[in-house]
């Protein structure tokens, strides 16, 4: 039962701010462990699922052009065509052809 | 043949038969800490009150050399029996024969006792312990699976159904258990997953070990699946009796009533509460204050704890509660807790339990991974259950009640027969120092010294609408009780409300936001 102490001690019991008011609180650990929402940097290709790199179309330096394939990351058995979402220049490629990646993972980005 | 020598050969099929998977299978089931199938019923059940049925069912597969082998009772025993005198439809598959695995006839059993469950109008207990499809039966083991959740779903909210999960479950098996009323899990025993440690392996690289993917305590406290935990199979079936005494046997019958007790008399519910709105305490031991013996069984103890469901007994009869629990969170409603309010208030109000919710919240849990996550959608499930639920409600709000909060939590609005509040509660559309800012901003920002304003137009507020008689006065609520009234009103309520009818429009069914 970790997510849950019979009685706020003081060292575990913290403060929650609910419309301003401080209420004084144990928090469970889902909340202490969620994540915290970043905005998306679009200049940066990140996988949506966890899978295998097929092929890499692309490299350092390339003019792209919104819409263009540029990776096809194999995951579930599909292969998944991965298009670029704007017009740019190639600042990095981080995978290769037959990496397994997770996902969440930085593929590649414009500069 | 004589009489005498077919009854002998009768006795010798059985011996054959009730031996499982057979010695070796059963000493490894032991090594892994595991009851047989046989004995995990023979525990459960009332003392000699089980009868066995499809003892000699065989399979007919045929295929990859299956012909060749025997499966005593094709993995699965079913049968009949009693607890505490209540009848029961059983099922436990048996680990020992094929791993425990599921073909046609195997679930063809399943699917006989649960017809049977249904046509008698009794509870279903379903043991789990397989390795999950018989591969070799192919599609017929698919077929197995989907007459099984098809049953499910029909004998949902008919008779009570439950699930104790002994041993692997995987795969698409676990939608069985995830569409029955209550899930068992037992420490190290228990393992649910739709893919396991290798295929995540393999296909994704992520490495994990069962127990974390799927064990019992991931179950109960991280993904919700799981009702009720237990250390040993021993404890887990005495939770399981406990509940049943809880329940009727299906939805036209009520909850057999007990002796009345009174509660002990270390939990006194006027020392609870602290005065102080902002700061926390157990609203458990407010039900404990009120339910028979202390008693309280609370379901989903480890998942989602800054709301409390369980049952009790007030005068000896079961009453669902739902409450808010300021220990955690500050008791505020976010998407688990609005997911675990929501599905219990269902499940009372399939099964003819009146609903007593205890409010004290400060509204709904602010963050993008809240919104994100749906809070609308989960939220709105608590507003639809209770709307929904025509079983006696009643509501006690003894602190706070803000906002969303205050209509969600059982409200007059969501057509509560009763709804009681202590003195020091709080019922208004938002929390004094929240409204105090919006309000009066103008006259806090253009003033010279903004805090003092700010403080004062807070007190203002507070004093004003931080009270159970703005909603009294226009009935929103019916009677402002003393904390040490609360047992003797609830008492009343649910004895005036036992012969409650209402009836909505007609429908096939709504649409819940799920």
């Amino acid at each position: 039962m970790s997510d849950m102490k019979s009685k706020p001690s003081k060292k575990d019991a913290s403060l929650l701010n609910i419309d301003g008011t401080l209420y004084k609180t144990n928090l469970s650990t889902k909340f202490e462990n969620r994540t915290i929402w970043n905005k998306p940097d679009e200049r940066k290709l990140i996988s949506f699922i966890p899978g295998t790199i097929i092929k890499v179309f692309v490299k350092k330096g390339q003019k792209v052009k919104m819409g263009e394939k540029v990776v096809i990351l194999e995951a579930m058995k599909m292969q998944n065509k991965i298009l670029i979402s704007r017009d740019g220049v190639i600042k990095q490629v981080y995978v290769k052809e037959g990496q397994i990646i997770p996902k969440g993972e930085l593929m590649l980005e414009l500069v | 043949m004589p009489l005498k020598r077919k009854i002998k050969e009768l006795y010798e099929r059985r011996e054959q038969v009730l031996k499982g998977g057979g010695d070796k299978a059963i000493e490894k089931q032991a090594a892994m800490g595991k009851l047989t199938a046989r004995e995990r019923i023979i525990s459960l059940l009332d003392e000699e009150s089980f009868n066995e049925y499809d003892l000699f069912v065989e399979h007919e597969a045929r295929d990859f050399d299956m012909d060749k082998k025997t499966l005593h009772g094709d993995g699965v025993i079913i049968g009949t029996g009693a607890i505490y005198g209540a009848p029961i439809c059983v099922f436990a598959q048996d680990f020992t024969v094929a791993g425990g695995s599921l073909g046609l006839m195997h679930s063809r059993k399943i699917t006989k006792i649960m017809d049977h469950a249904l046509k008698m109008r009794v509870p279903l207990i379903g043991i789990n312990d397989s390795g999950g499809a018989r591969i070799q039966e192919g599609v017929n083991s698919l077929a197995g699976y989907g007459e099984i959740f098809f049953r499910n779903t029909l004998n949902s909210g008919v008779i009570p159904q439950i699930s104790v999960i002994l041993g692997p479950c995987a795969g698409g098996a676990v939608y069985s258990p995830a569409l029955t009323d209550f899930v068992f899990v037992v420490d190290k025993i228990s393992k649910m997953f739709i893919t396991g440690p290798e295929v995540i392996k393999t296909v994704l690289g992520e490495e994990i070990s069962m127990e974390d993917l799927g064990g019992a305590r991931v179950h109960s406290e991280i993904t919700g699946n799981a009702h009720f935990y237990s250390k040993s199979e021993h404890e887990c079936f005495e939770q399981i009796k406990k509940l049943i005494t809880f329940i009727p046997w299906n939805n036209a019958q009520k909850a057999k009533a007990f002796e009345p007790k009174e509660p002990l008399s270390k939990f006194k519910i006027d020392n609870i509460v602290p005065g102080d709105p902002k700061l926390p305490y157990d609203m458990r031991n407010v039900i404990r204050a009120i339910v028979d013996d202390s008693d309280f069984f609370e379901i989903q103890e480890m998942w989602a704890t800054n709301i409390v469901i369980g049952f009790g007994r007030i005068d000896g009869r079961t009453i669902g509660f739902v409450a808010n629990q300021p220990l955690v969170l500050a008791g505020v409603l976010d998407v688990d807790s609005s997911d675990k309010a929501a599905r219990f208030i269902r499940y009372c109000d399939a099964f003819n339990i009146p609903i007593v919710t205890l409010v004290d919240l400060p509204g709904y849990l602010p963050g993008v991974d809240q919104e994100h996550a749906g809070v609308i959608r989960h939220g709105a499930k608590v507003l639809y259950a209770y709307s929904e639920a025509t079983v006696p409600k009643i509501t006690v709000i003894l602190r706070k009640a803000y906002g969303g909060g205050y209509i969600a939590m059982n409200s007059r609005h969501l057509r509560a027969d009763f709804v009681f509040a202590w003195p020091g509660a709080e019922i208004a559309v938002m929390g004094p120092e929240g409204a105090a800012n919006i309000i009066f901003r103008r006259e806090i920002n253009e003033a010279e010294d903004p805090e003092k304003v700010r403080a004062q137009k807070v007190k203002e507020y507070k004093d004003k609408f931080a009270n159970p008689y703005v909603a009294a006065a226009k009935g929103y609520i019916d009677s402002v009780i003393e904390p040490a009234e609360t047992k003797k009103l609830l008492l009343h309520a649910i004895e005036v409300s036992d012969n409650k009818a209402v009836t909505g429009p007609k429908k096939k069914h709504g649409i819940p936001p799920f």
